[in-house]
């Protein structure tokens, strides 16, 4: 490899560096537009996140198998870039649902969360322990601002306190296990961990040590048991476009990096983490699904269920397979969509309502149809259902689940969705069949908000119906791994 | 010269009485500090291997700096959170910071 800069490394980096020209712009217009032309800093970050996945489809598609770049740094793979997508739409998504409220009109609140979207494409694309620690930090620590930014609002500076206190954690039990790797093999680069483990260059007991010490710090990114209990708080009292992000690409995240580190480093491993990951997924989705039927808050119930969704997501990677992967990463895609949705439409109501109680979103389909068809949508999709795009992606991971062997923990799934599909209908009851309080008011929202959540909905139905061609992207990034 | 052990046993200890810290002090800026004791440790730890391990680059030492940097950060945002939270609470004990609970 050469010193020089050449343009395949240029390439290899290009939604990021568009991501730094975003921030400076963002910026820059935050400065300048003063009153209600605030409100375009929304429209600049999503329209350039836009802009940035269209270039990033058309130019920065790798030319070869498994390339290193940046002084071994980087990947630059499709498995990188289709997560990289992936996050850059949820935060675009996220910016366009912001942009109607306060904290919508400040510049700092698109920086965090396009210095998040920088750390989150460098953890999907990292190579090299130190590159995963310091992208792994850079997501979280903008993450813990958003999650306080209403200051003004207890629940919201609790919520940002007790991320920052979790989140740090375990973070540091994660870099614990990080160094006990370099410390025992003196290497940082995860392709050559890979040798060391399997030369027995690396002692078996502390292989298992700093195996679980990493999964630790990736179970809490994830929201898996037994690190899920920080979700509720935080999505609870963080404003609630944050907590979609949080739920979503946040998570993506912390899949991305959980599949590279599992599939690259220890894939000598594979029997032992494949029933240790089985485990957490058994437990992170009945213990999610079945404290979120004792929910009354609305967010908390999608904190529990999204908790619950991380666990069928794991089931996937535990078939420790290319067809298990795939599947996962569809999920995932599916899964941000869907949950975006669902976050979106109760953040539009929720707040024009000022509650998030279920109870105050009786008869929402007759003081708001259109809003209450796209949570209808989201919910279903949530729940399964076909021909939402949650089905077909239930479908790929409960398969990939009977093939790797996983048999008991595809029955554990099963069971598990029909608790989920009970606490759904539960909230769609309200929805729908419900009748609103006496005089209460026909509602209307911000049109550019509900438009984004109707194509939204779309695609979820697109998704489910013709999901051939993304399904293809999710096992071509997941043949990356093997 | 020292042995590696007795680096790691010293940093062991030291990881986890921060992590003891985390878990058991009431107040929030006790628990920051507990947190960057946590990763002081981990310092000690890198740095040791660095100076016994087979590593003939600067890998450990990039990881230590770089572990600076971050926790100091880390150690920011999380006093300019204790500050928002003594204006909401007026209060800085972990105990009765707790809105958010089912």
């Amino acid at each position: 490899m050469s010193n020089l800069i050449d343009q395949t490394m240029i390439i290899a980096i290009l939604p990021e560096i568009g991501l730094v020209v975003l921030i400076g712009l963002v910026l820059l217009f935050g400065g300048i537009w003063k009153g209600k032309r605030l409100k375009g800093l929304g429209w600049l970050t999503a329209a350039g996140l836009g802009v940035l996945i269209v270039l990033s489809l058309v130019f920065a598609g790798p030319q070869a198998e498994n390339q290193l770049v940046w002084g071994n740094m980087l990947h630059h793979d499709w498995y990188g870039l289709v997560f990289r997508l992936i996050f850059m739409l949820g935060a675009a998504i996220t910016a366009i649902i912001a942009m109607e409220y306060d904290y919508g009109q400040k510049s700092e609140f698109y920086i965090l969360l396009l210095t998040s979207t920088l750390g989150m494409n460098l953890m999907a694309s990292a190579a090299d322990l130190i590159m995963l620690y310091l992208a792994f930090e850079t997501a979280s620590i903008p993450l813990y601002v958003l999650a306080g930014f209403l200051k003004r609002e207890k629940s919201s500076v609790e919520a940002g306190f007790k991320y920052l206190l979790f989140g740090a954690m375990s973070s540091a039990l994660m870099l614990f296990g990080f160094s006990l790797i370099y410390g025992f093999t003196g290497m940082t680069n995860l392709a050559d961990l890979a040798q060391a483990v399997v030369q027995g260059v690396f002692p078996p007991s502390a292989v298992l040590v700093s195996l679980l010490l990493v999964l630790i710090g990736f179970s809490f990114k994830i929201s898996a048991f037994p690190f899920h209990f920080w979700a509720p708080d935080i999505y609870q009292g963080a404003a609630t476009p944050i907590s979609g992000f949080l739920s979503t690409a946040s998570k993506a995240a912390g899949f991305s990096v959980l599949l590279r580190v599992m599939f690259v480093v220890y894939p000598s491993l594979t029997g032992q983490w494949q029933l240790i990951l089985g485990i957490i997924s058994g437990l992170t989705m009945t213990v999610g699904n079945i404290i979120a039927l004792t929910q009354k808050d609305l967010k908390r119930l999608l904190a529990y269920s999204s908790i619950a969704h991380a666990g069928y997501i794991l089931i996937g990677i535990s078939a420790a397979s290319a067809f298990g992967v795939g599947s996962a990463v569809f999920y995932i895609g599916t899964y941000l969509l869907t949950n975006l949705t669902a976050f979106g439409a109760v953040a539009l109501a929720g707040e024009k309502t000022g509650s998030f109680a279920v109870d105050d979103f009786d008869g929402l389909s007759r003081r708001s149809p259109g809003l209450a068809l796209i949570m209808l949508v989201s919910l279903l999709s949530l729940a399964g259902m076909p021909p939402f795009g949650g089905f077909i992606a239930k479908v790929l991971v409960f398969a990939a689940g009977v093939r790797g062997g996983m048999l008991w923990l595809v029955a554990v799934g099963a069971l598990n969705s029909i608790i989920g599909l009970f606490y759904y209908l539960i909230v769609l009851k309200h929805v729908y069949l419900y009748l609103p309080q006496e005089g209460a008011p026909k509602l209307t929202f911000p049109k550019p908000a509900v438009a984004t959540l109707a194509l939204l909905s779309l695609g979820i139905i697109v998704i489910g119906t013709l999901f051939s061609p993304w399904y293809h992207w999710a096992l071509n990034a997941a043949q990356n791994l093997f | 010269m020292i042995p590696l052990a007795w680096y790691l046993i010293f940093a062991a200890a030291v990881f986890s009485i921060g992590l003891y810290g985390v878990l058991a002090r009431k107040n929030i800026v006790a628990i920051l500090m507990s947190i960057e004791l946590m990763l002081t440790a981990i310092n000690i730890n890198l740095i040791a291997f660095w100076r016994y391990s087979l590593d003939q680059g600067l890998a450990g030492q990039v990881f230590t700096i770089i572990v600076f940097a971050v926790s100091a950060s880390e150690v920011a945002v999380g006093l300019a959170l204790v500050i928002s939270i003594y204006r909401r609470f007026k209060e800085i004990s972990a105990e009765d910071i707790n809105l958010l609970k089912w």
